[in-house]
């Protein structure tokens, strides 16, 4: 996908994504990562922002399964992962049965496909 | 609002319309028609109003167009949106504008015909950019997993949520506005189709049509009206977040602080309230909002809610009327929350009238747990 060359905390975002990679902003203020981007930080409200790139380890805080007619794809998880930067966000776990994850679950952030475009998903950690 | 506001306004008139199905009836219409019944029940005309608080699903400037079509020219509107909690919060901007004199009859009111027009949730808000690609089912998915992480943390059971549901059809069953009336139980609530893990069709609230409205006026002419004065003791909002996605802790909402603004408002505690409607979209709603308003302990709600303990001949009676569980759900529930407690208090609520009700407790929820709204109302005998 084409992401237009842009500074904006959106792009830089889709940016890394379509690069296969994972930016985080992070505040220079207060040193916390923040998760959606945006211009401001939302806990100390500075505006000196950098990206840094996630570790990818994360742990499953909550999740469902949407349940869906075969004949409509059939049923898929949603999940909020909190990764080790200590921001969450929505994402999939991939690789095992939407009903078989489960909170607390150690997964592996990476960039695949969601709704046409690059997007965050999880697969279960091996341990 | 604080303590200075306390009684200052009263609800002199209620009313609904379009309850379940509103054939061949506009979202417009059953609005209109909810402020004609709301009107009539104060013994009020249209052209009495001069200030209107409302917001639809259907547009972007509903409130303009609501004015429009009823005729009026209102001189204070508020048409503030915060989902299904905005008809109790605007019992803050009523009781406000009225206090100040910005106006003299304050008219609340909601309609939908979402059942008959689509027959799923009307909706104009976009989903969020950085949850839409997953594909969640809102608001479903939100509740889901606000659920599942209750159950996680505090063994909340799929049976506790289930007794939520069977206690507001239980309620709904002596109420004849009520559109679900048939029997459930806990059974029925785990066997139905799962929608959402850990949630069934049973745990989530009806699709119906429908409308209510409130007629508001200063305390110190409520009692130049046909039915007995309610007044608004206290109300107060706390707004979280927007996405599910930024709740910064699943089993925990707003309506704490809400709950704890509006009842330091009224001066009174949980212990001193006889009935409490809540907004229950979901069954995991009452059991958060009942821990949350200090009901019972973070944690509790699941004991607190099991074996009828809330339905009638319970500890307390929630969600009289059969809620949006089993009443009525158009979209926005917020305003049958104030209706029903109103009704208990004036002693003509449709369904089961419990005895000497004198304080009720009204909560509102919009979006997915993100905008909690508390009011406490009373009778003439609380000011």
């Amino acid at each position: 996908m084409q992401v237009p060359d842009s500074t904006g905390p959106d792009r830089i975002f889709q940016r890394a994504l379509a690069n296969k990679e994972i930016l985080l902003p992070r505040c220079d203020g207060c040193g916390k990562y923040h998760f959606f981007p945006r211009v401001l930080c939302p806990h100390c409200h500075g505006v000196s922002i950098s990206w840094h790139r996630a570790s990818g380890k994360g742990r499953v805080h909550t999740t469902t399964v949407v349940r869906q007619k075969p004949e409509r794809g059939g049923d898929y998880n949603i999940c909020m992962v909190e990764l080790e930067e200590g921001v969450r966000m929505m994402s999939r776990v991939e690789g095992i049965a939407p009903g078989d994850v489960v909170i607390d679950m150690p997964v592996t952030a990476f960039v695949g496909e969601a709704g046409g475009a690059p997007a965050v998903l999880c697969k279960p950690t091996e341990v | 609002m604080t303590a200075d506001l306390r009684g200052k306004s009263a609800i002199v008139g209620t009313g609904h319309a379009g309850f379940g199905e509103a054939h061949g009836l506009t979202a417009y219409d059953v609005m209109a028609q909810s402020a004609l019944a709301a009107l009539g029940d104060a013994g009020l005309k249209l052209s009495d109003v001069d200030g209107l608080f409302c917001t639809m699903m259907e547009d972007a400037m509903p409130a303009l167009m609501a004015a429009e079509y009823l005729g009026i020219q209102p001189r204070f509107i508020d048409g503030t949106m915060t989902g299904g909690s905005s008809f109790v919060n605007y019992l803050t901007s009523a009781t406000m504008a009225l206090d100040a004199g910005l106006c003299d009859v304050a008219l609340i009111v909601y309609g939908s015909n979402q059942r008959t027009a689509s027959g799923k949730l009307v909706t104009v808000s976009r989903p969020p950019a950085y949850e839409a690609p997953y594909n969640p089912r809102y608001p479903i998915s939100a509740y889901a997993m606000a659920a599942a992480r209750h159950m996680h943390q505090y063994g909340t059971t799929r049976a506790q949520l289930a007794d939520v549901a069977v206690a507001a059809r239980a309620w709904a069953q002596h109420n004849p506005e009520a559109f679900e009336r048939g029997p459930l139980s806990r059974e029925d609530v785990l066997g139905a189709r799962m929608v959402g893990d850990p949630l069934t069709v049973r745990d989530c609230c009806l699709v119906t049509d429908g409308g209510g409205a409130i007629v508001m006026v200063r305390a110190d002419r409520a009692r130049d009206f046909p039915k007995a004065p309610v007044y608004v003791l206290g109300s107060a909002a706390e707004s979280s977040h927007r996405q599910i996605s930024q709740m910064k802790d699943f089993t925990v909402t707003a309506a704490r602080e809400s709950g704890a603004r509006a009842f330091a408002a009224a001066g009174v505690t949980p212990a001193d309230i006889q009935v409490v409607e809540l907004y229950d979209a979901f069954t995991i709603n009452t059991i958060l909002f009942l821990e949350d308003l200090g009901f019972c302990a973070k944690g509790e709600g699941g004991a607190f809610v099991e074996g009828g303990r809330i339905a009638p001949g319970g500890v307390l009676p929630v969600n009289t009327n059969g809620g949006g569980l089993s009443c009525v759900h158009p979209g926005m529930y917020g305003i049958f929350t104030v209706i029903e407690a109103a009704r208990q208090i004036r002693g003509d609520a449709p369904g089961m009238q419990l005895d000497g009700i004198d304080l009720a407790l009204a909560h509102g929820n919009g979006g997915v747990l993100s905008s909690q709204v508390t009011a406490i109302l009373g009778s003439q005998a609380t000011l």
